[in-house]
């Protein structure tokens, strides 16, 4: 009898999907320098500037000028982030940069960077369900603030931002507005368009590609600098050869991404309230983390005071279940995830947190199996632990 | 290939799924001292409960709430310390435990092996009790500041008077004030030390 095995954790990384494969097997034979002015290299390039124009379309952009392949979600965000180190050096009037609280280790730590090099910068609070707090945006927002960057959802919790609301206001101090879309895109419905971004990061191993490729959209006029400096690849905003395995392999997961939207949201939507409802049946004591709405259809953070995250994900582990937590204990750090403690949380329920990530290929027989082999992990670390479960929970 | 072990050893798995002498309300245990230590704060908090008589451990149990080393390293000390003179278990080390257990990551032996803390805490009240409060104090002691002669366990005493930074645990011990050569070592400590007690 095999062991059973249920991934979710889709939220870490997804699966590459069997279409995109296929296509990424055909495309490993495109080995031309999409550079190239012969007739290989324009053909290379053909597939290429195909693959744009799809996942421009997943994000609503009106053509692919706007969009510029990375190496993934982390480089495009530092891009942005270093372009506003470029134009803030430049122009030390307008140089705020305001961000949230709950974002992405890799825009915390590219914030962090210009605060060390001098720039102000502000990390917005958020309300106890993860969403910005738009009372301080206002108050923050001046005439130098030169980039307002807030991620489209949270990675840990799912909680969906007002993105167009908040760009709006951005956009009355004449703020550059950024998004780092990684989780939204593929998950729910976004247009760049719509929300009037100038800038939006995302990554084609969330939405069932491969792994080493991302995009930037850069809203065509506004500023954009080289990360990497080189030769004249995309339009000299990002240099190196092109990837064509990974970009013709992004075209086709953000073309089936697109075409699977409508029915990935009422397929999760419906695993998710499962999944949450099955769990919290049968154990007592259990906090939801997140939006109760406004939040992505595949995201449930639960919480389960009296027993701690990485003992829950290693005993679901042993079980075949594969999640994560925002326990300190599984990061290497003392201090659990800065996201559940920006929402309010105590350390309690912060290190007893898990993050269950569905995606396309869960089914109904996976969220059940957690449903029968969860409530037994926690009453046996609980049995064990110290911490009543009721700590904390009022 | 078990894809377990690259996080932890088979003994902590073993340990993790299968914890000796948990405490459980309905066994009734009576216990001759009880030492908590840790922080829910930081994730890990640590109860040993001990049976003894004349200085020997008779008997054991505990709970923890922490991670998988942390309730595999206590299962672990609970096995080893029974029948054990007192005094030799209050020298019980985190690197003992951990070697026991086939080794742990670097990380997890000052996070989470609390038990030799909880263990000696449960002991000091029970020297107390006995009104031999302090006899062990000092036995295992690891000098860290050699031009104060000021040890580990000076160290501990200070962090647990609420010494809680650099400059407070310089007040109470004037450690690091000569040559300053100790200083990193010291802080690894204060920081542990203020994991644990704080």
């Amino acid at each position: 009898m095999s062991k059973t095995f249920v991934y979710m954790d889709y939220n870490a990384t997804t699966p590459l999907r069997s279409e995109v494969k296929d296509r990424m097997v055909e495309a490993l034979d495109v080995y031309a320098n999409a550079s190239s002015m012969h007739e290989s290299g324009r053909r290379a390039r053909a597939e290429i500037e195909e693959a744009r124009a799809s996942v421009a379309r997943l994000i609503g952009a009106k053509d692919g000028s706007g969009l510029f392949f990375t190496s993934g979600g982390s480089e495009s965000n530092n891009t942005v982030f270093m372009t506003m180190y470029q134009l803030g050096r430049k122009n030390p009037a307008r140089r705020k940069i305001i961000t949230t609280a709950i974002e992405h280790p890799c825009v915390m730590n590219a914030a962090a960077y210009l605060a060390e090099e001098g720039f102000p910068v502000v990390y917005l609070p958020v309300d106890s369900y993860g969403r910005v707090d738009m009372d301080t945006l206002e108050k923050e927002l001046s005439p130098d603030t030169l980039l307002v960057s807030v991620m489209a959802a949270n990675n840990e919790i799912g909680t969906i931002e007002d993105i167009k609301t908040i760009t709006r206001m951005a956009k009355k101090v004449k703020a550059f507005m950024h998004s780092d879309a990684t989780q939204a895109v593929g998950k729910i419905p976004l247009s760049v368009e719509d929300l009037g971004l100038d800038y939006l990061t995302l990554s084609c191993h969330k939405i069932y590609g491969p792994k080493g490729i991302g995009a930037l959209y850069v809203r065509p006029g506004s500023p954009i600098q080289p990360l990497i400096r080189g030769g004249h690849q995309e339009n000299g905003v990002r240099a190196g050869t092109y990837n064509n395995l990974g970009i013709i392999g992004f075209g086709k997961a953000a073309e089936l991404a697109l075409a699977d939207l409508p029915d990935f949201g009422k397929k999760l939507t419906s695993l998710r309230s499962r999944l949450k409802e099955g769990l919290m049946a049968k154990i007592p004591h259990v906090r939801v983390n997140g939006h109760p709405e406004a939040v992505l259809p595949n995201t449930l953070n639960l919480s389960f005071p009296g027993a701690e995250g990485e003992a829950i994900l290693l005993s679901l582990d042993l079980e075949g279940i594969q999640v994560s937590t925002g326990s300190a204990c599984a990061s290497g750090s003392l201090e659990p995830s800065h996201v559940l403690l920006a929402t309010g949380l105590g350390p309690e329920l912060a290190h007893g947190s898990i993050r269950f990530s569905l995606g396309r290929n869960s089914t109904e027989a996976d969220v059940d199996y957690v449903i029968e082999k969860m409530p037994p992990i926690i009453q046996r670390l609980r049995r064990m632990s110290t911490v009543n479960p009721l700590l904390g929970q009022e | 290939m078990n894809a377990f072990q690259w996080l932890y050893s088979d003994v902590v798995k073993e340990h993790f799924v299968n914890p000796r002498n948990v405490f459980d309300p309905e066994e009734k245990f009576e216990s001759d001292a009880e030492g908590v230590v840790g922080n829910i704060k930081c994730g890990d908090q640590m109860m040993f409960l001990l049976k003894i008589e004349n200085d020997i451990i008779q008997d054991v149990r505990w709970k923890t709430y922490g991670c998988a080393s942390a309730i595999a390293s206590t299962s672990m000390l609970s096995e080893s310390v029974k029948g054990m003179d007192i005094r030799k278990a209050y020298g019980i080390k985190p690197t003992d435990i951990a070697d026991k257990l086939g080794g742990l990551p670097e990380n997890k032996i000052h996070c989470s092996v609390l038990g030799d803390k909880a263990l000696r805490a449960a002991i000091d009240q029970y020297l107390e009790k006995q009104g031999r409060k302090g006899e062990f104090k000092g036995e295992d002691a690891v000098v860290i500041c050699t031009c104060l002669n000021i040890t580990d366990k000076d160290i501990e005493e200070a962090v647990k008077a609420g010494a809680h930074n650099w400059q407070k645990l310089q007040e109470a011990t004037k450690i690091g004030t000569v040559c300053g050569g100790c200083k990193t070592k010291a802080e690894e400590l204060l920081h542990e030390f203020v994991h644990i007690y704080s």
